[in-house]
């Protein structure tokens, strides 16, 4: 386990490496000067070429690179002031450390994902099972037909007209917010309330599907047979030797997708006005922000990375054929 | 259940209402997309303690599927089972299903035949074993363990209580299928299923496995079925033998009478397309000429008709195409042939290439 975890994180490290190198170079090909933002209107070469050798982009771009990354390690000294590491540098367009913005962000993402997560699991699982249990019955094609409709929606379509019919027209909840759950837990659960079931439509009706698919393909398997030939319960034959054997693609698909959702669920934060790191990475790049893009693109990575491994690790558990060697 | 009423069937009193296995008249049909498949079309046989029945016949023959309805373990959405099954005098077709699952594994139980895809993955090899131990006589964790290191050993194991923690891929193929009939025989059952338990493992791990359960058989006074399409194994495992075509018995006898004087064409054609030790090895194998048929449109008459190269001989205003032979009680063929041509043919034609 201790020599799997050491061999994934170096490779994790390779991995950031490469995409932090290809996302620095690729930026440099945009054919926009980050430098004319900060500059303004009134812009002149002489104010502009201040701006470059302040930002540091009057040095060849592999030295800005490196000093970029080792920033992010040692530290670094900008003409503001002393940035600590982990130092992603500053923001282009509005000079916030990057660190500290995307740790200001975090909670938000986290708090959607975590809460859309719980609500798309239980339901999506609890449906597909009981899909699967009762498969060729009116209920299953009641929840595949519904699951397929669903997933077929999008974000920015329900999302809005969730909000028009909830929030402006019953009045039921109010807009939409992000508050600390320190702050008021009550708030936080009734200002995230509708987005995690937003963000859940989808993911619920995938994993509807996905949970009903692989418990009818494991409910056939011979060794489920061998279980009732055993004399096993109905609920032991379903629980415990079907339902293990179908855990696998899911724990592979909800890796995936918690990756990418602790990197910030762009649509839906920017659907519900949410100030996460989704909102973050697009304002950014709209901005040609580069420090702030790499940073939003890197940490959104390590998650991805790190869910991958955490689901290597959990195969494990789950199937002992599995050797983490 | 227009099949039942369509045509008489002739049941087998053998044995009458004592017997400790007894089938009549079963029928075990899939809706299937394209029809009505019908895998078991009237079958009947029986089987008494301490007895080996040996079922033959080619894949699609309906053994498997017999065996599988004995358990009932079919999808009941998609089967229609009808007859008797009675084991020890109860009534195993339409039992409930707490009523099977307190039997299956208890006092009748079945080995598969792949071993590795028959047990979990995901459980120990000991845990799979103490399991219907557990369920059935009520066991604690503890003492179904120990029952589990036990039944392991009694199946040739070797460190059986280090093995027991073990997973099945841990396991070789062999010692996979002894654990399969560890877990079969763990609440001694007094009706044990084989369904093709030798299939799947070289020739020197299935002459163990066969003395294995010959011995098992010995100790606790099962009824066993064996079922397998290896003529080879079945004359040193069974007392009696059912030959299965196309859904239905078409010969029943001893091993002796199968084997030494098998009556059907089809039982014939079987054993001349068996290999032989002593042959020549340029020596060609005669297979049974034609395909197993449809069973979702079994061919009228008897099944077996367009692939026998007898049935012109059959005189007497009976016909192989219209007229279904039955199969009478006790030692018998299902076939049109009178007793007369069924020696001479026998006889003449197929014991010369018996060798």
């Amino acid at each position: 386990m201790l020599r799997f975890l050491i061999r994934r994180s170096l490779g994790a490290v390779v991995i950031l490496l490469i995409i932090s190198a290809v996302t620095f170079f690729l930026f440099y090909a945009v054919p926009r000067d980050p430098a004319m933002l900060a500059c303004g209107k009134n812009c002149t070469p002489d104010a502009l070429e201040v701006i470059h050798r302040n930002l540091g982009l009057d040095k060849p771009v592999p030295q800005q690179y490196w000093e970029f990354m080792s920033g992010i390690v040692t530290g670094r000294d900008f003409a503001q002031g002393p940035c600590p590491a982990p130092c992603f540098g500053y923001s282009f367009a509005n000079s916030d450390p990057v660190w500290g913005t995307i740790v200001d962000r975090f909670p938000t993402t986290v708090s959607l994902t975590v809460g859309g997560a719980v609500v798309f699991l239980v339901i999506g699982l609890g449906a597909g099972m009981i899909a699967a249990h009762k498969k060729g019955t009116l209920l299953d094609k009641a929840f595949s037909t519904g699951s397929l409709v669903l997933s077929s929606m999008q974000i920015y379509f329900i999302g809005p007209l969730v909000l028009a019919l909830v929030v402006y027209n019953l009045e039921l909840l109010d807009q939409p917010q992000y508050v600390p759950l320190t702050e008021d837990p009550a708030g936080w659960f009734m200002g995230l309330l509708i987005p995690w079931c937003v963000v859940q439509i989808i993911f619920t009706a995938n994993y509807t599907r996905l949970a009903r698919s692989s418990m009818i393909e494991q409910l056939q398997e011979d060794h489920v047979r061998t279980a009732r030939a055993k004399g096993m319960s109905g609920r032991t034959v379903f629980f415990r030797y079907a339902w293990r054997g179908s855990l696998i693609p899911i724990v592979t698909i909800f890796g995936v997708d918690l990756g990418s959702l602790f990197g910030g669920a762009m649509i839906t934060e920017w659907t519900f006005s949410l100030p996460g790191l989704g909102t973050l990475a697009v304002d950014s790049v709209q901005n040609t922000d580069l420090p702030m893009v790499m940073g939003v693109m890197l940490f959104a990575a390590t998650f991805i990375i790190l869910f991958n491994i955490i689901v290597d690790a959990v195969y494990a558990f789950i199937d002992p054929r599995v050797r983490l060697s | 259940m227009t099949t039942l009423t369509k045509e008489a069937d002739v049941p087998a009193p053998r044995g009458g209402e004592d017997a400790f296995l007894s089938v009549r008249d079963l029928y075990v049909h899939f809706a299937t997309e394209d029809g009505t498949v019908k895998a078991v079309d009237g079958l009947s046989f029986e089987l008494e303690r301490g007895r080996t029945l040996g079922i033959v016949g080619e894949s699609g023959s309906g053994k498997s599927v017999t065996n599988l309805s004995i358990l009932g373990l079919h999808n009941p959405a998609s089967t229609e089972v009808s007859g008797e099954i009675l084991l020890d005098g109860q009534e195993l077709t339409g039992a409930r299903q707490k009523t099977l699952e307190s039997l299956r594994g208890n006092k009748m139980a079945m080995i598969f035949q792949d071993p590795l895809t028959a047990l979990s993955p995901y459980y120990t090899v000991g845990r799979q074993i103490a399991e219907p131990y557990r369920k059935h006589e009520g066991a604690s964790k503890r003492e179904a363990h120990e029952r589990a290191v036990e039944m392991l050993d009694k199946v040739g194991i070797p460190n059986a209580r280090t093995r027991a923690k073990d997973y099945p891929h841990q396991f070789s193929g062999g010692m996979r299928q002894r654990a399969m009939i560890a877990m079969a025989l763990v609440c001694n059952p007094d009706l044990l299923i084989a369904d093709e338990p030798t299939t799947a493992l070289d020739v020197t791990v299935q002459a163990q496995i066969l003395d294995l359960l010959k011995d098992l058989q010995q100790e606790f006074g099962s009824a066993i079925i064996f079922i397998t399409h290896d003529l080879g194994v079945i004359g040193n495992v069974a007392d009696d033998i059912l030959v299965m075509y196309g859904g239905r018995a078409v010969e029943r006898g001893t091993v002796e009478d199968v084997l030494r004087r098998p009556q059907h064409p089809y039982s014939w054609g079987l054993l001349t397309s068996m290999p032989r030790l002593s042959g020549d090895v340029n020596e060609e194998l005669t297979p049974i000429h034609g395909t197993p048929p449809s069973l979702l449109s079994p061919p009228g008459g008897c099944a077996f008709h367009p692939r026998c190269d007898f049935a012109e001989q059959v005189a007497g205003g009976l016909s192989c195409t219209v007229d279904r032979p039955e199969l009478p009680p006790g030692r018998s063929a299902a076939c049109h042939l009178t007793d007369e041509q069924k020696r001479t043919f026998f006889t003449e034609q197929i014991k010369p290439r018996l060798g």
